[in-house]
């Protein structure tokens, strides 16, 4: 073979390799952003085609619970929001037939479900803790919410805020969760109401509950959604 | 082996010289992609890993090291999870299209290491590592490389495996099991990163070593004045 058509020959090998270039598009700042959204969405979408309703997280022992004392609180400002337990109340509004506010008491008159299970937060540690509370699916169905809606958001006494696909809401094992460990939640585990969702990462399981809303369209996604986190973090 | 070899000719001298068509295309753009997504995995993942830099309990917490910020993509937690999970379909995809490519098209045969490379490796290392004689050469990978690469794909799938653990745990709780849980999932993933930065770096010095004919087949595919006998 001639040596020029050799050259001519590699030439359109390399050139056919042009489009790995494309790549650099993630150092193009004005493209990093909707880039990488379009990367988390589509980890999301698949985070949410995996989840399977009956498929329950593992349970454990007693003897594999992490000690309560080495139970770690994470807070996004503080872990005491001075919560006022005896004006207490739970505000439900939003997709449901019964809007109103809830007391502690009308909460923990439902079935009672205790669990062993491990939770994991987005920074990388896991611990196993035990959570008692109700189910929220047999909330959402004592407060008549619409079958057909598809999302649960939470506010908070800190002003942290959530939300939770209704798949995940309606989770056998996904609590409003009142106990630790035997004993009514302490204020830095988020008293008087927390939720408890074994399937979901750590962010998601909002501490102070005061308000619970039932909607079709996401309103508000979450407090580190909106930093950049993924909206749907199923485990 | 059914390599595709021409003889070329110099136009200005006459002088005869041998070139190999040795890297398919898709070999050769999954390659390119392949690295860039593991450079930004491995990056990210490393400031993933800053937001918890241990392997024991979150209390009390022992740092296993302060990992530089600066040797670390995203800028902080959030960021370099949106990285991470960009990025992984990209690995997993060119994973995937190679393997795929690979076996279909047979070419797996001048690279896969097999029982009968085993012989081989011995004085390969001597050569390496001990100053030993240089076997000869009869094709395109040599018995250490063919080890090589094909532990690059074996850790390429347990990194997308411990990962999948470590990312679903509940959905996938059979393959967190498998590895000791959760915990120890994130502990594998993280030793496979190490393993596969091993082989990278073992790599870009043979690259180095090999020199300007070798680097350049793997952007044109065709490698000029192979080492071995091209049929």
């Amino acid at each position: 073979m001639d040596g020029r058509k050799f050259k001519s020959l590699t030439r359109r090998e390399l050139l056919k390799l042009t489009p790995v270039i494309a790549l650099g598009a993630f150092a193009i700042p004005r493209l990093q952003m909707p880039l990488l959204k379009a990367g988390l969405d589509f980890s999301d979408w698949a985070s949410a085609r995996l989840f399977r309703s009956e498929h329950l997280t593992p349970t454990f022992a007693d003897s594999d619970l992490t000690p309560f004392d080495k139970f770690p609180i994470n807070d996004y400002d503080v872990n005491d929001p001075q919560v006022d337990f005896d004006r207490w109340t739970l505000t439900v509004s939003g997709a449901v037939q019964k809007p109103g506010d809830y007391t502690l008491a009308q909460i923990q008159a439902l079935p009672k479900f205790m669990q062993n299970t491990r939770h994991v937060c987005v920074e990388g540690w896991d611990v196993i803790g035990n959570f008692g509370g109700a189910k929220l699916a047999d909330f959402l169905s004592a407060i008549g919410a619409d079958p057909t809606a598809k999302f649960v958001t939470v506010a908070c006494a800190d002003d942290y805020y959530e939300s939770i696909d209704m798949a995940t809401a309606r989770h056998p094992q996904s609590l409003l969760c009142y106990e630790m460990y035997g004993r009514p939640l302490t204020r830095e585990h988020g008293a008087p109401l927390r939720l408890s969702i074994p399937t979901k990462i750590g962010y998601k399981q909002a501490k102070y509950l005061t308000d619970l809303k039932v909607t079709h369209v996401l309103e508000k996604v979450g407090y580190w959604e909106d930093q950049g986190y993924s909206e749907f973090y199923g485990l | 082996m059914a390599t595709r070899a021409v003889v070329i000719e110099d136009a200005k001298t006459g002088e005869l010289r041998q070139a190999v068509y040795e890297h398919p295309f898709l070999v050769r753009f999954c390659h390119w992609v392949n690295a860039v997504a593991l450079f930004v995995l491995v990056g990210s993942g490393l400031q993933i890993f800053r937001a918890f830099p241990s392997f024991g309990a979150k209390i009390p917490q022992k740092d296993l090291i302060d990992w530089p910020k600066w040797l670390a993509i995203g800028g902080w937690l959030g960021g370099a999870l949106q990285w991470h999970l960009t990025f992984m379909w990209i690995y997993i995809a060119t994973g995937l299209v190679y393997v795929g490519y690979q076996i279909f098209s047979g070419n797996y045969k001048q690279v896969l290491f097999v029982p009968r490379d085993v012989p081989d490796v011995w004085p390969m290392v001597r050569h390496y590592f001990f100053f030993g004689p240089k076997p000869p050469a009869r094709e395109a990978y040599n018995s250490l490389q063919k080890h090589a690469y094909t532990s690059a794909i074996v850790l390429g799938a347990l990194s997308v495996l411990t990962g999948l653990a470590i990312w679903k745990p509940v959905q996938f709780s059979w393959l967190a099991w498998m590895m000791g849980g959760f915990h120890w999932a994130r502990l594998w993933h993280f030793l496979i990163m190490w393993a596969t930065l091993a082989f990278v770096f073992g790599h870009l010095a043979m690259v180095v070593l090999h020199g300007w004919d070798n680097f350049v087949s793997m952007l044109t595919g065709w490698k000029k004045n192979p080492e071995y006998p091209a049929e």
